[in-house]
């Protein structure tokens, strides 16, 4: 054994190194809300249906005559668990990217990231996973969590009653609920995926003002197309940009029709034949792209 | 191979010549010290030299062309710029954690080591420090790093004189091993005097002079001149005259000793003192 520090220092360096693992660990640090917005969220909820528990046995005996409003009734806290809290990790995502790439030029820690071995695509990409993997898995998670504790509140609840016990676990599917919302918060992701990668990139580039350079852009289009030819398409547009996922990853309920199973209502193969989901991802990629080679140019402000 | 190696370096911003064709070579084990007016250039340097932006001409690192490698050259280069630029959110813990997870060259039980001689806590954010705290966090973080080049930016800009002080300290007894290599720049100029093995002025994205300590040490000689002594001195051609508690104080550069001991007292003159007068000699050309 030699014991020459030269040595030593020429050799290949042993430590194990994960610039993308610990990229995200960092970003979750620098941002709480990425986690304590959703569980936020779900206490607010778990507190208000918890108080709803109470009077759940008297509304459901009001529905028993009526299947679909029984259904109603039944699947409500569910329903708006998920669509809530979902909501609450879309604005978590686009406050994140609209900062992600300003926020380190504004405090000068770009100089700080930059002083180590961790390349810009690394940390571009990282950024991008918080509002596309992270927040969407941990979404998925919370809800889970949340909607269980709920279950099992309305379950004591109706404890006394049989029959209507056996109404809720027969409105309430529960395993495929769970699995179609693993499907959904796969299908939003991709779907927005095009607008958080727009944000980020525009986090990147602007000097200030993140928010409006982001979005005026778009209604500058929208409302010319609208005064010069009278059309409101680029509006509709817009709005399928945002929630157009629904209908092609589900087949909407329609009023009055019996309940579907909740795998029956996913619509994986329309969903995929989008081409406004691939020209979407293709925008995302070509976003990213500029955002990892502009990020290469970034100083502080 | 040289540490750095520049040639015909150039930067613009728009119609501002940051760097004029600078040709540079650092050796290995040099503590070499940037010294220049604000707008010289020298932090565009600095920048080019971490790959931070792009520029013309050649620049190697490492033997790396610093901006299209800028990750792989930061495995064995450090970079602390002015006190502001630790994540403010960040805690000490995670810090140690992030620079660990990410730096193959980074050694935990070191930078504790040094943070232990400090009263900076572990479970503190960042923005809970004191400027000189967060200055010796981040030299706790980048002493443990096993870097062959240290950048230096301004780093003690801001700080009282004891972590001033304790700053350049613990660099070089704790950090500096002749094998490493050091580049500063600073307006603090005289406290790093005693530091640097060669020193560079730059004006204009021009360097204007450079010499090793030890060169410059023989080469430039100040005198106070007995006021009878004056035109006799002046003959000499110093390169600079100044008053200082109405006794003359020339430079001069190559002079004969011992003509001049007995106009005065000699002394070697502080960097501050040589920087001006290069510099007003430089900017009477401009």
């Amino acid at each position: 054994m030699t014991a020459d520090p030269l040595v030593a220092r020429e050799v290949e360096p042993s430590a194990q190194t994960r610039p993308m693992y610990w990229s995200i660990r960092r970003e979750l640090w620098e941002n709480r809300s990425v986690y304590a917005a959703p569980v936020v969220t779900a206490c607010i909820m778990l507190f208000g249906f918890f108080i709803s528990a109470i009077t759940l046995p008297h509304r459901m005996r009001a529905a028993m005559a009526d299947p679909g409003k029984l259904h109603g009734v039944v699947a409500m806290p569910y329903d708006t668990t998920a669509g809530l809290i979902l909501v609450t990790a879309f604005l978590v995502g686009v406050f994140y990217c609209l900062d992600a790439l300003h926020g380190e030029r504004r405090d000068r820690s770009i100089l700080f990231w930059k002083s180590l071995p961790v390349s810009d695509r690394t940390t571009v990409l990282a950024k991008i996973a918080i509002p596309l993997v992270i927040l969407p898995l941990f979404s998925y998670a919370v809800i889970l969590v949340t909607q269980l504790i709920i279950l099992t509140a309305n379950t004591i609840v109706l404890l006394g009653n049989s029959s209507q016990l056996a109404a809720l676990y027969q409105n309430l599917k529960f395993v495929q609920l769970s699995i179609a919302l693993l499907y959904a918060v796969i299908a939003i992701a991709l779907w927005h995926a095009p607008l958080y990668c727009w944000l980020l990139l525009v986090s990147g580039w602007a000097k200030r003002a993140v928010f409006l350079w982001a979005v005026m852009p778009f209604l500058a289009i929208g409302v010319f197309t609208k005064i010069a030819f009278g059309s409101a398409s680029f509006f509709t547009f817009l709005g399928d940009r945002l929630a157009g996922w629904f209908n092609k990853a589900f087949i909407a309920p329609q009023k009055g029709a019996p309940q579907l199973d909740p795998l029956a209502a996913m619509t994986p193969g329309t969903f995929l034949s989008t081409p406004s989901l691939w020209l979407g991802l293709v925008f995302a990629a070509l976003c990213l792209a500029a955002t990892i080679r502009m990020r290469r140019y970034r100083e502080p402000m | 191979m040289a540490c750095i190696e520049a040639r015909g370096l150039r930067k613009a911003f728009g119609s501002t010549i940051a760097l004029d064709g600078v040709d540079l070579r650092v050796e290995e084990g040099r503590i070499v010290g940037i010294i220049g007016p604000n707008g010289a250039g020298k932090s565009t340097a600095l920048h080019a030299i971490l790959g931070l932006i792009p520029y013309e001409g050649e620049l190697k690192v490492l033997g790396r062309d610093p901006w299209s490698e800028r990750d792989q050259l930061m495995r064995d280069v450090s970079f602390i710029a002015d006190v502001a630029v630790m994540p403010r959110g960040m805690r000490v813990s995670q810090a140690l954690d992030y620079v660990g997870g990410v730096h193959p060259r980074f050694d935990r039980g070191k930078a504790e080591g040094f943070l232990a001689k400090t009263n900076i806590n572990r479970t503190s954010k960042v923005r809970e420090l004191s400027k000189g705290m967060v200055t010796q966090l981040h030299l706790a973080l980048v002493m443990a790093i096993d870097a062959k080049l240290l950048v230096l930016d301004e780093p003690t800009i801001g700080l009282d004189i004891l972590y001033r002080k304790q700053f350049y300290d613990s660099l070089l007894n704790d950090y500096f091993d002749r094998s490493r290599t050091i580049v500063v720049t600073t307006h603090q100029v005289d406290e790093i005097q005693d530091v640097l093995t060669d020193v560079m002025f730059v004006n204009h994205g021009r360097i204007v002079m450079e010499c090793g300590m030890e060169e410059f040490e023989s080469r430039y000689v100040e005198v106070m001149v007995r006021p009878e002594n004056l035109p006799a001195a002046r003959a000499f051609k110093p390169m600079h005259e100044r008053q200082v508690f109405g006794r003359s104080i020339l430079l001069f550069d190559q002079a004969n000793r011992d003509d001049l001991a007995a106009l005065g007292d000699l002394r070697t003159p502080g960097i501050a003192d040589l920087f001006v007068a290069v510099m007003g000699n430089h900017g009477a050309d401009q």
